[in-house]
């Protein structure tokens, strides 16, 4: 029997999609009837409570959160996120509220024996509830208090070797998105690149020391699933530099119809036959292909890898062999300044495809990390340059993006010693508003009026 | 309920810590095909809605049914997640970006059983618990926030209005019959955890009035100068107050009418919050995207400046959708995305078709970059 009564609530039981409200009733119901016989740790109505204070929520229209909380665990400056209710009598059970973030493994696989120990862990000290994931990609689990805090760290790091995610002014927890482990459109290995950075990092990750939080995607090829140039201040998109690999017979298969076009995307609606004319050539935005005597043409120099063609006919083409990423920087949400999408600092970084050793390969993860280090050197030293500028002059809560846009594009391809190149930009500048530096003028700034004077009457 | 001890030791905290150790390594968690085939796929092809084939090199197969997911998941219901996958995925599963399960088999047999057993698990309310779909050229899962269940900053729920949302568009995040594919995010206020700014139609929590003032409070648990710094539109400047009492404090002043109620404030101050019945409702951007695909990736643009929280369901927020869907899936071309089909039409057009009104709410006055947006040329539609 629930314990408040929740009409608004109820009616979003209803509709085929997963209700959020059925299933907390249905951990309310587990909670109530404990059939586990769990010695819960926080209160059994934390469930019960929840419903009741968003459908409080529901009926004033707004939250019943109380401004942040100061929580943590010793050593760490994030996390942990305090929360706490405006209505701690009315709703005992959630009147402390705190997330954990704990971060999540690559790509989100996991197996079922891990998700049971955690879950077991969470109905024990938690509420039970969970978010699979944060938008940064974190496991969040939500709702504690803070005597469980160290006790959920200290069963999470001594039993299940998991660590916590990121929060606040550091590094948060790096995401990537599904690459080579499933999908044949991934330029380098996004969970290699985004598990090293992660150890490497470690202590930026958890140690707050940025003046603002910074964000590290990994998306695998220009398709950007993980929507890399749009949320990260760095971001890291696979692409390659040689030719597209095609195959002609497979082509000719897409041309009369047997391989259905763009991997079958488009089943559900009588689009007509495939018409490789008007669907890829047409549509190629470089104008670089052509399609003559049975044969598909692509000019790769003129080529911009916008993976079109290679999304329509995955069987036919094939992205290039010679690969590496290319990185963006200070993409963000509006806050403060608006929203910026991440802008192309590096154009290309080429990743050593013979480089191919996994972690099983070597006798310890030390013996792998050091490997990586070697791989992925020229890399971070750019995400290293670009850490020391940003600490040097951002300013408190300044984006990185913020901090380009304050100081110019020259100034940050200057702190990462990357050479001003024409991709760098849509178009030049529209205005002669030239800053030169001194040195680049002969002569210097300095003159003598007086002799200046000389020539130049009064 | 009494205090059970993880082993812990209060007076000892430094005593045998475990520190950065990162997560999981991914290799312990790949199914066995992945693990094998990594790095070796030859393509994939989606063989209905929601379920995609990924073949190797060397004619391995791996059969995904892909399933919704509320991202709100109680441990009860990811224990389920967890029966389904012993029962038929050796113990494995994945999340995706967007909050969506899959579930891994390596043939089409084991790839059927799992599909008919998760297309009879319900709710008791009715809902499903694992809809297969989000593939392809549909709408996948909406990505979004905590809303008025866990945050203190919202001018908006999360969870309801995805319910909301998912289940007016359900028959599309089960079909492929759109254009191309149709990301929706959601956002509960401004700082957008998680970004929505690029997605093809996008829900996001505004409020619309300025901070109030908690003076009584304010120098106590707020540093007026970080209050004062962190207005985007420098509205804010530190006053000081005379209190009913007739005691003076320092606290700040806010100019109205330079606030856009970002928040920000309030993040800096607890002694400002923004929340507001009236006040606070849903925003509605659309024609964004974030992969590089024919064009570059793209804002989304405001194209309803606001919508009251009609809770529990907001249908007018749900009407605007299926509306801009509904043109959008009659007017696009094959391959286009929701943002190329406004730009080709005309943004006087989109308002024109999706019956939206166009207010002057809508022209950007934010920083020098509004003036981007203006329109420049002789060439318009009547």
């Amino acid at each position: 029997m629930a314990k408040h009564e929740t009409p608004l609530l109820d009616e979003l039981e209803s509709g085929p999609w997963p209700s959020f409200v059925s299933d907390i009733k249905q951990e309310a119901e587990v909670r109530a009837k404990n059939e586990k016989g769990i010695d819960f740790q926080i209160p059994a109505e934390a469930c019960d409570d929840l419903l009741g204070l968003l459908e409080l929520s529901y009926k004033d229209g707004t939250t019943h959160w109380k401004h942040g909380g100061i929580v943590g665990v010793f050593g760490y400056g994030g996390g942990i996120i305090g929360r706490y209710s405006d209505k701690p009598a009315e709703f005992p059970g959630c009147a402390s509220f705190h997330t954990v973030r704990v971060a999540q493994p690559g790509a989100k696989y996991y197996t079922t024996k891990y998700l049971r120990e955690l879950m077991d862990l969470w109905q024990f000290r938690g509420s039970g509830l969970t978010n699979m994931h944060g938008s940064t990609g974190d496991i969040v689990l939500l709702g504690t208090t803070t005597p469980q805090l160290e006790e959920i760290f200290y069963t999470l790091t001594h039993e299940m070797d998991q660590d916590l995610g990121g929060s606040g002014s550091n590094l948060r927890t790096p995401a990537d998105c599904i690459g080579q482990s499933r999908c044949e459109y991934a330029c380098y290995d996004t969970q290699e690149l985004c598990y090293f950075l992660t150890m490497m990092y470690q202590d930026e990750l958890h140690r707050p020391a940025f003046p603002y939080k910074f964000k590290f995607k990994f998306d695998g090829c220009p398709n950007g699933c993980v929507a890399s140039m749009a949320r990260s201040d760095l971001s890291f998109i696979g692409t390659w530099k040689d030719q597209i690999q095609v195959d002609q017979a497979e082509v000719a298969k897409y041309v009369d119809g047997t391989n259905p076009a763009n991997a079958g995307s488009h089943k559900g609606r009588d689009w007509g036959a495939f018409d490789i004319q008007a669907e890829v050539v047409d549509l190629c935005p470089t104008d670089c292909m052509a399609y003559e005597n049975g044969e598909l043409k692509i000019y790769d120099k003129e080529c911009t890898r916008c993976m079109h063609c290679i999304n329509v006919m995955p069987k036919a083409l094939k992205v290039g062999k010679q690969r590496g990423v290319s990185i963006l920087a200070g993409a963000k949400a509006p806050i403060v300044d608006g929203a910026q999408m991440g802008t192309l600092v590096v154009p290309f970084l080429e990743i050593d495809q013979t480089m191919n050793k996994q972690l099983a390969d070597f006798d310890s993860e030390e013996e792998w990390m050091e490997y990586l280090e070697e791989k992925y050197e020229a890399l971070t030293e750019v995400i290293e340059s670009v850490w020391d500028y940003w600490m040097e002059e951002g300013k408190n809560r300044e984006r990185l993006g913020e901090l380009m846009i304050r100081q110019g594009l020259q100034k940050f391809l200057e702190k990462i010693n990357v050479e001003p190149q024409a991709v760098h930009v849509d178009h030049p500048r529209t205005n002669p508003y030239i800053f030169w530096k001194e040195d680049e003028v002969e002569g210097g700034w300095d003159r003598d009026i007086n002799e200046y004077r000389k020539h130049h009457a009064r | 309920m009494a205090f059970i001890s993880s082993g812990y030791d209060p007076e000892k905290p430094m005593e045998g810590r475990i520190t950065d150790i990162g997560p999981k390594h991914y290799d312990q968690f790949y199914p066995e095909v992945i693990k094998k085939n990594k790095g070796k796929w030859s393509h994939h092809e989606i063989l209905e809605p929601g379920v995609l084939v990924h073949v190797a090199e060397n004619g391995d197969e791996v059969f995904t049914v892909r399933c919704g997911g509320a991202r709100l998941m109680s441990s009860t219901h990811v224990q389920e997640i967890c029966d389904i996958a012993d029962k038929h995925c050796d113990g494995k599963l994945r999340f995706t970006t967007r909050n969506n399960i899959e579930f891994m088999t390596d043939s089409k047999d084991k790839m059927e059983a799992l599909k008919a057993d998760l297309a009879q698990r319900k709710f008791p309310g009715g809902s499903y618990k694992f809809p297969i779909g989000g593939t392809g050229a549909g709408i996948s899962n909406i990505v979004h926030t905590q809303g008025w269940i866990h945050c203190h900053t919202p001018a908006t729920d999360a969870s309801g209005t995805v319910k909301a949302t998912m289940d007016e568009v359900f028959s599309d995040f089960q079909d492929m019959r759109l254009p191309a594919k149709l990301k929706i995010s959601m956002a509960c206020c401004l700082n957008m955890c998680g970004a929505v700014h690029c997605s093809d139609i996008a829900i996001l929590g505004y409020h619309r009035k300025p901070p109030i003032l908690d003076h009584e409070y304010l120098d106590k648990v707020c540093e007026v100068p970080l209050a004062v710094a962190s207005c985007p539109t420098a509205a804010i400047k530190p006053a000081k107050v005379e209190l009913p009492s007739g005691d003076t404090v320092s606290s700040v002043a806010v100019r109205n009418e330079r606030c856009m109620y970002c928040g920000n404030c309030y993040t800096m101050c607890p002694s400002m919050p923004l929340s507001d019945k009236e006040g606070d409702g849903i925003v509605l951007m659309a024609g964004g995207k974030v992969s590089n695909r024919i064009s570059a990736p793209k804002f989304s643009k405001v194209v309803v400046a606001f919508l009251p929280n009609e809770t529990p369901r907001w249908p007018s927020m749900t009407n605007a959708i299926n509306k801009m869907i509904e043109e959008y899936a009659k007017g696009a071309r094959k391959y286009e995305r929701f943002g190329d089909w406004t730009d080709r039409i005309g943004w006087e057009r989109f308002f024109d078709v999706c019956e939206l009104d166009f207010t002057h709410h809508l022209i950007d006055d934010f920083r020098d970059a509004a003036y981007q947006s203006w329109r420049q040329t002789t060439q318009f539609k009547f």
